[in-house]
């Protein structure tokens, strides 16, 4: 793909500046207290796993446990139960990087070509389909799933991993079109012209010239797509068959079972154990956001 | 191909053509495809299972009755009103604070793999999560309000997620915490797409920061923010799990959204009907999107 | 269509044949927590011991998760051998269209119209006389549910009934304890239903949801009902709504609230706390006010399918699921009533055995809701109930007519 095609360019920009200016106390500051609220959710969400049911029925949502315990998370990974499979979330790990990767691949794939003809080589046809992408962005996915189940069914491939591949690249679509061929589009012009000068042709010009400069929107739809094809349930349960069953239907039905105890903390750290992979990826995909590629790539 | 060193249009076509096809497959088989399936369903009074063929349709057709029923259900009415609210909140305090936050991740700072992660991990909890957690934060009887009770300022109140008038605003702050980090990345690849040889000259001619951002660099950013407009719109309309979870729609019915409705008669044995919502829905994003395209990206594009 | 080939081929190609064993049957329910769970696996094992492979298909979230799944799945071709879903109207469409196995053949043979009782579940199952699903057990929804030590720590006796409860309430607001825990949903309609049986009767109920009468629908004994919904909701706080039905329960498990009004499927709840019936809490059918059973239940039906192994063992499973041992040792552990009569169930706990005592008697036992009326007039009538509980200047007069209003509309 066009990540690994990854050119390594050093930030253009200055250094980092000291931390104790006036200026970057405020930046710092103001970092410091927005990040406060988007971490007490993960917060409760922590301390909560750590703790055995009695201490989350008396206890204080916001106050930790003093006697922190991982029976939760080893129970989450291993041991919850599904009807009669008490095997926890770890089987259905490898169905969902298996569901995961090739989705990934294919809807950014389709997606970055197709906002690329969009972009620079439009023709009618196209324009009118990208129309009709952008309105069917906003109909709730429900009212796909049965003709989807006879769409695929004709096509031979329901209940299979394929299935699935395609279901995620069709809701994939609409957005990372849009997404790709409005940066493609907000590029230099002056660079797709240079190009066409020199002779290069409609691949050359994507794998060659934009793919390059376009990493922080592809890190950016892989963060799009990763999450939302990791955390699937509905589609992976629907069109991938049992066999191929991702780690969300655990999820589910860990999340979502009603009678009995409710086992707040194996819900916690399954739920965060499940939310690892995105988080990872966010974090390791960091270093593409890296400042003066457009410039470097003129100079280049 | 690509070694062609004259293009002819003729051929520099055919390859962008032939790329596009799977785009344009999927756009006709299955939008096309499933949205003709929509509307014709709802002229029908199927119940569980969906219909295909010309005849079925012809033997369930029931004109406008299933239009008439959802426009007499007050609790449509309530969803439609809920997603006004959701979808102009949402939408509008995620591209303000998103922007900032973008901003001030762009201003060389130390640690910014961690601050970005902060702000993006939301997104990789599911909505079904968020909700829960948001409930439990948000709940008058063990959450945030009996908390800052127990710390000694008895008469502080924060019950909007039991009150009827409230509930909907829970969930747009909710809403925010899980999506508000991804359009901070999608403005931050914004700004990096920007060349610095545009800093260097704003810097030269003596502009302040803030106006660069403002007046120069924003204006640039046009088609990122399209996007993002796009993303946070499709995503209010598409509102589903997190309510489900955070309110289940209540109390009463008060914090309904439509999508809500059409997910649970399309599978409750009121195929119809659901299908009758996603079309009202369908029509009037038509409606507000297709003069906006035209507009927007019938200019003529590039070259 | 060039992609729609080339994507066959490969698929084709790749794809593994999901059943190799036609002895294996994969079964989808929404049975996932532990007892739940504990009496599938009786199930699970009877069924291995006839020489077949149950595989099982668990699937959370009761049937508004599963119902798309197993409906797609059908729908694609590829269905499970069996599936849980719910009796009555929702299958339907699915029988009308020849997608189901019919099970008259053995219903006949094993006798089931006399060895099952009462009629109404195996009537659930006949489409125009033919059988297409199993019925495994009962469960009632009219059931009130007491903390016998709250009452007393508030030198209240314990109520025997719904009109007691309300009498007790503002003495135990008091003390600040909730009177009558509620939950968000479906359980408002559920409190609704029994207030019906109840206070109307239950020929009463099942002359307006089962036949329709609305006269009876906008009469005066349908006000009372109505009349008496505003008095519960008067003494709950919306505070103290919960969002599902066990945290209601658990409320009053805990002490935090006085009653509850639940099925027996609640009775599960107390037992895992270690409560005894009778002692520490009551659990009084009908609300006290007349002990009555609705006889909801939980069902199986079979796709149909292609191979003959297959629909040999789906009557395998079928016949299984209600011999004597089977019955009695799914029950004890899903903590419902049994289908057949003739079996010994002195393991039974309390409320099991008033449900039993109820339905051995058969004269105030009455059909489910969902076999006399479509789900989605149900799911409505909820709507107006809920709004009706949550926002107090809704007059009782106007949710009587919005609730006759969609009786009237119901498709029969």
């Amino acid at each position: 793909m066009a990540m690994s095609s990854a050119v390594a360019i050093d930030p253009s920009g200055a250094k980092p500046k000291p931390l104790f200016a006036p200026g970057r106390v405020l930046i710092y500051s103001l970092l410091i207290v927005t990040s406060i609220y988007y971490l007490v959710p993960l917060y409760v969400m922590i301390i909560t796993s750590l703790k055995d049911l009695d201490q989350i029925r008396e206890g204080n949502i916001f106050i930790p446990t003093l006697k922190p315990s991982f029976d939760a998370w080893v129970k989450a990974w291993s041991q919850a139960c599904t009807g009669l499979n008490c095997t926890g979330l770890a089987p259905g790990f490898w169905n969902s990087v298996f569901i995961t990767v090739p989705s990934v691949i294919v809807s950014i794939a389709v997606a970055s070509i197709s906002g690329y003809s969009l972009a620079m080589w439009p023709f009618k046809l196209a324009e009118w389909c990208f129309t009709i992408l952008l309105v069917g962005s906003f109909i709730p996915y429900q009212v796909f799933l049965y003709p989807l189940v006879i769409i695929t069914r004709e096509m031979g491939i329901y209940s299979t991993l394929y299935a699935v591949i395609f279901v995620h690249t069709v809701f994939g679509l609409p957005i990372l079109t849009l997404l790709f061929r409005n940066y493609f589009a907000s590029l230099p012009n002056e660079l797709f012209k240079a190009a066409r000068v020199d002779g290069a042709g409609y691949w050359r010009i994507f794998f060659r010239v934009l793919a390059p400069m376009s990493l922080p929107i592809f890190t950016v739809a892989v963060i799009l797509q990763v999450t939302g094809i990791w955390n699937d349930f509905l589609f992976g349960v629907i069109y991938a068959g049992p066999t191929n069953y991702p780690m969300t239907v655990q999820l589910n039905n860990i999340v979502n079972s009603l009678q009995g105890v409710k086992e707040y903390n194996v819900e916690m750290a399954a739920t965060i154990l499940t939310g690892l992979v995105p988080l990872t990826i966010y974090f390791l995909s960091g270093k593409y956001f890296v400042r003066g590629i457009a410039a470097g790539a003129v100079k280049g | 191909m690509s070694e062609v060193k004259r293009p002819n249009p003729l051929f520099r076509n055919l390859t962008s053509k032939l790329a596009a096809s799977p785009m344009i497959f999927i756009v006709l088989v299955v939008f096309v495809g499933s949205t003709m399936w929509t509307v014709a369903s709802s002229f029908t009074g199927i119940k569980t299972l969906p219909i295909f063929t010309p005849q079925e349709f012809y033997d369930n057709w029931v004109g406008w009755d299933q239009y008439v029923r959802l426009w007499n259900t007050p609790r449509w009415i309530t969803s439609i009103t809920n997603l006004a609210i959701y979808g102009i909140l949402y939408s509008g305090f995620a591209f303000v604070i998103g922007f900032l936050l973008a901003v001030l991740m762009d201003q060389k700072i130390r640690a910014e793999g961690v601050f970005r992660t902060i702000y993006l991990y939301p997104f990789a909890l599911s909505f079904i999560v968020t909700g829960k957690v948001w409930a439990w934060v948000l709940n008058p009887a063990f959450g945030l309000e009996k908390t800052v009770r127990d710390m000694g300022w008895t008469s502080f109140s924060f019950d909007w997620l039991t009150n009827r008038d409230m509930a909907i605003y829970t969930v747009v702050i909710a809403g925010l915490w899980q999506g508000t980090g991804l359009v901070m990345a999608l403005m931050l690849a914004g700004l990096r797409s920007i060349d610095d040889e545009i800093w260097r000259a704003a810097r030269v001619d003596g502009i302040p920061k803030w106006r660069t951002y403002l007046q120069i660099v924003v204006p640039m950013m046009r088609p990122v923010m399209i996007t993002i407009f796009v993303i946070v719109a499709s995503g209010s309309v598409r509102v589903y799990d997190l309510v489900l979870a955070l309110t289940q729609g209540g109390p009463g019915n008060s914090s309904q959204v439509p999508s809500m409705y059409i997910y649970e008669k399309l599978f409750v044995g009121a195929l119809a009907q659901g299908t009758a919502a996603s079309s009202v829905l369908l029509l009037a994003t038509a409606i507000i999107l297709i003069p906006w395209i035209i507009v927007e990206f019938g200019k003529k594009s590039r070259e | 269509m060039k992609l729609n080939k080339w994507i066959a081929v490969l698929a084709t190609s790749v794809a593994m044949p999901l059943m190799a064993n036609a002895a294996e049957l994969e079964v989808t329910h929404w049975w996932t927590s532990g007892g739940e769970a504990a009496a599938v696996a009786e199930f699970a094992k009877a069924f291995d011991a006839t020489g077949n492979k149950w595989v099982d298909g668990a699937i959370a979230g009761s049937g508004d998760v599963a119902r798309p799944i197993i409906i797609s799945r059908i729908l694609g071709g590829n269905p499970m051998g069996a599936t849980q879903l719910n009796p009555g109207k929702d299958a339907d469409d699915l029988i009308a269209a020849g997608l189901m196995q019919d099970l008259t053949e053995l219903a006949v043979a094993e006798d089931w119209a006399n060895i099952l009782r009462p009629k109404s579940q195996l009537e659930s199952c006949t489409k125009d006389g033919k059988v297409y699903c199993v019925p495994v057990n009962l469960h009632s929804g009219q059931w009130m549910w007491t903390n016998r030590k709250v009452y007393e720590d508030a030198g209240i006796a314990p109520p025997q009934n719904w009109a007691e409860m309300i009498a007790a309430a503002p003495a135990l607001k008091e003390k600040g304890i909730i009177p009558l825990s509620l939950a968000e949903g479906w359980p408002v309609g559920l409190l609704t239903e029994d207030l019906i049986v109840a206070i109307a009767g239950v020929d009463n109920y099942v002359a307006v949801y089962q036949d329709r009468n609305m006269e009876l629908a906008r009469g005066p004994e349908f006000a009372a009902v109505f009349k008496a919904i505003d008095e519960a909701r008067q003494i709950i706080d919306p505070k103290t709504v919960v969002p599902q039905w066990n945290d209601a329960v658990a409320l009053v498990i805990q002490g935090k609230a006085a009653a509850n009004v639940m099925g027996d499927w609640a009775g599960g709840e107390f037992a895992v706390a270690g409560m005894v019936a009778g002692k520490d809490f009551d659990c009084l059918p009908g609300l006290g006010v007349e002990p009555v059973l609705g006889t909801g239940g939980d069902v199986f039906y079979f796709p149909k399918s292609d191979d003959p192994e297959v629909t040999k063992a789906q009557f395998a499973m079928a016949s299984m699921m209600v011999t004597k041992e089977v019955q009695v040792a799914f029950n004890l552990k899903k903590g419902s009533l049994p289908m057949r009569a003739d079996v010994d169930l002195s393991a039974a706990n309390d409320c099991m055995k008033k449900g039993l005592e109820i339905l051995d008697k058969g004269t105030k036992v009455f059909p489910n809701n969902s076999q006399m009326i479509d789900r989605d007039s149900l799911n409505q009538i909820n709507d107006v109930m809920k709004e009706f509980f949550s926002d107090l200047s809704i007059t009782p007069e106007a949710a009587q007519e919005q609730f006759a209003a969609i009786i009237e509309a119901a498709p029969k």
